[in-house]
């Protein structure tokens, strides 16, 4: 190889390094911004000044209440949330290497809700208990629609396929658990079948740092080798990654992920779909593509919250948003990716 | 014409009659088969079996046209797209229906049913051809998995719309909240006689359409080499599936997995030629609701489940075997 090509070479790959980390800082911009903005748009507008002074600690007479204990857990559930939607979908379609394979489409989340809901109306629980019922049972559903779709190996489209059957069992389980509900829980029906932040306070968030973190840190760490597993099974295994082994943490992680988020906020629509899809588009495709896409999707929540909450007459819960601005960027992925033949 | 399914035609009308039957004795109070009888044919004497009787009659009558109604659809569909797992449920063409009646309720001021069923059908013939337009694009035409997955987003997208017109409406929320999960429990004989129209004018396009369906099997080409005029075949056969689930859907909500599990057991029975497969369909998804319904009611007395609920508890596990068969990959 001539030096002019190798320098040609080093340059595309450190344009492409850039763009990456570009286009990182800018997501890590851009949810600062909207994690301060919706600190201080309310009923009450604070300065960004006294919003900062209260999440390090100060007292600030009336904002400490009402940032301090109304905006800031809600603020904090949905970065997390979001972050955690966007890292398992962004797992899970690249894992599975089909954009619509999302935890959302193919039953995964339905099963988490499913158990929440269970563990809420008919249990009378909340807080931690709640996530020690809704994460196992994510995993075991998880791992019933993986029993039913081995046969001789496991092939992407059959999961997809048994996934949107289980996903529609447990619908219909949430609807009848929230139909047997007492009727003024309206808000707490569209949680579970929508996704919303409307109930969501200090009690709830630390149980979800404490699960969502450690989570994403293992599942970024393996992000490696989800890149050699995007290359199919035999160039990994040449690549000298260990299959099976990084699958099965991908996949744990993922839906641990996706479990721990449901129950918090439940299944808020369409971000672990579109997260994914969006980051490749601003990055273009140039490495792993899973920090990219949980930032994004930690920002697609606190956008989506921002427009329900303000934009309207009304306050829309969150997935309400997600789900309508979700249509559209279905319709403009499925026509892109005719012209661009991609799988599917 | 084989006449093996002969045997199966009066199996099918004992099965509806043995439904019907079921569905008016049992419930919160169960009634002798000689009281229901002279219920049904003397009306009402003042008894509380009587009167049972004749409040479940409307409903009953309701359970069994839907379930035709969903059955037939159900079967069109898997004809119309040789796609073995198309379902009303399954590709958005309820939730079409759903968001067309809630913005009739919400934005027009529509309130009886025979307003709002032309709105289900407009609704639900939109959300038909959007599913199979976005669904038909991409390499291999309308494969299984694609107008699966392009159904169950463009679901759940119409799903937020719903939500997002009757959130700030909390005083419609709470009916329309049991009117979406399905449910024949509100019917009247007036709300049934103004569905009964589209419904009928939708079995007459289906059924014409079974010969025309059986063609369309053998691929486009070699349907049209057979001297059979594809598009109309197709137009025709759509619109009377969207009529058939638009008005189902309008009246008793949406009802999901019987047009999917309905056909695929028919098929089992008598083999693939549409002309029978059409009309035991019809048969057999009035037997599945009416018993889905009777059963909803059994399980949960002395309230009653949403059929709705019943239907998917049954028709998921079909759905997911279906889809576990190696064929569908290469359909």
């Amino acid at each position: 190889m001539s030096p002019s090509s190798v320098a040609l070479v080093r340059r595309g790959r450190l344009r492409r390094i850039r763009r990456r980390r570009t286009v990182v800082a800018g997501l890590t911009v851009l949810l600062a911004v909207l994690f301060v903005t919706s600190l201080c748009v309310g009923h009450t507008v604070y300065p960004p000044y006294d919003a900062l002074r209260v999440v390090l600690g100060d007292t600030v007479p009336g904002a400490s209440f009402t940032v301090g204990r109304l905006r800031l857990p809600r603020v904090l559930t949905g970065a997390l949330a979001g972050f955690a939607f966007g890292l398992a979908g962004a797992t899970f379609q690249t894992l599975l290497r089909n954009m619509l394979a999302s935890p959302d489409v193919i039953g995964i989340s339905s099963g988490a809700s499913a158990a929440a809901v269970f563990a809420i109306v008919v249990l009378g629980l909340g807080g931690t208990p709640v996530f020690l019922i809704a994460v196992p049972a994510g995993l075991a559903v998880a791992l019933v629609i993986y029993l039913l779709t081995y046969r001789q190996g496991v092939l992407g489209v059959r999961l997809v396929l048994v996934g949107i059957g289980v996903g529609a069992l447990l619908n219909s389980v949430v609807s009848y658990l929230l139909l047997r509900a007492p009727a003024w829980e309206v808000q707490e029906a569209m949680r579970w079948l929508t996704g919303s932040l409307g109930s969501a306070f200090w009690d709830g968030v630390g149980p979800l740092a404490t699960g969502v973190l450690p989570l994403s840190a293992v599942l970024l760490l393996a992000g490696r080798s989800l890149t050699a597993l995007q290359l199919g099974d035999d160039s990994a295994r040449a690549l000298g990654t260990r299959v099976g082994t990084s699958r099965l943490v991908l996949v744990l992680c993922a839906v641990g992920l996706t479990s721990l988020a449901t129950a918090t906020t439940g299944p808020i629509a369409f971000v672990a779909f579109l997260s994914g899809p969006v980051a490749h588009r601003l990055t273009g495709g140039n490495g792993s593509p899973l920090l990219p896409a949980a930032l994004t999707g930690a920002a697609l929540v606190l956008t989506a919250d921002l427009i329900g909450q303000f934009a309207f007459d009304t306050r829309f819960p969150v997935g309400v948003v997600t789900g309508a601005l979700g249509a559209p960027c279905l319709l403009w992925l499925l026509v892109r990716s005719r012209r661009t033949q991609g799988a599917l | 014409m084989s006449t093996r399914p002969l045997v199966w035609l009066p199996a099918c009308v004992l099965l509806v009659a043995v439904a019907a039957a079921l569905s008016v004795m049992l419930g919160a109070r169960t009634v002798s088969p000689g009281d229901a009888l002279a219920a049904l044919v003397h009306g009402e004497d003042g008894s509380l079996a009587r009167a049972a009787v004749r409040q479940r009659v409307p409903r009953t009558g309701l359970a069994l046209l839907v379930g035709a109604a969903l059955g037939t659809a159900g079967a069109v569909m898997q004809g119309l797209t040789r796609n073995p797992l198309a379902d009303p449920g399954i590709l958005g063409v309820n939730a079409g229906a759903a968001l067309a009646v809630v913005c009739g309720i919400a934005y027009l001021g529509i309130s009886t049913p025979g307003q709002y069923v032309w709105l289900a059908v407009a609704g639900a013939g939109a959300a038909a051809a959007l599913v199979y337009v976005i669904g038909s694009r991409g390499r291999g035409g309308a494969t299984p998995v694609k107008l699966a997955l392009v159904g169950t987003m463009v679901t759940a997208a119409l799903s937020s719309l719903v939500s997002a017109v009757l959130l700030p409406r909390l005083d419609v929320v709470n009916t329309f909240r049991f009117w979406q999960i399905g449910g024949v429990g509100g019917a009247s004989a007036d709300g049934i006689l103004q569905v009964l129209p589209l419904l009928a004018a939708g079995f007459v396009l289906s059924l014409a359409s079974a010969r025309g369906l059986n063609a369309l099997a053998l691929g486009d080409d070699l349907a049209a080499g057979l001297g059979e005029r594809v598009a109309r075949t197709r137009l025709s056969a759509a619109a009377g599936a969207v009529l058939l689930c638009g008005a189902a859907t309008a009246a008793a909500g949406p009802i999901g997995f019987v047009g999917l599990v309905v056909p695929h057991t028919v098929r089992l029975l008598t083999g693939p030629d549409n002309r029978w497969v059409l009309p035991l369909s019809a048969l057999t998804g009035a037997a599945l609701v009416t018993l889905a319904d009777v059963t909803g009611r059994l399980v949960a007395r002395p309230g009653d489940m949403e059929v709705g609920i019943v239907t998917a508890v049954i028709g998921a596990p079909v759905f997911i075997a279906v889809a576990r068969q190696q064929k569908v990959r290469e359909l």
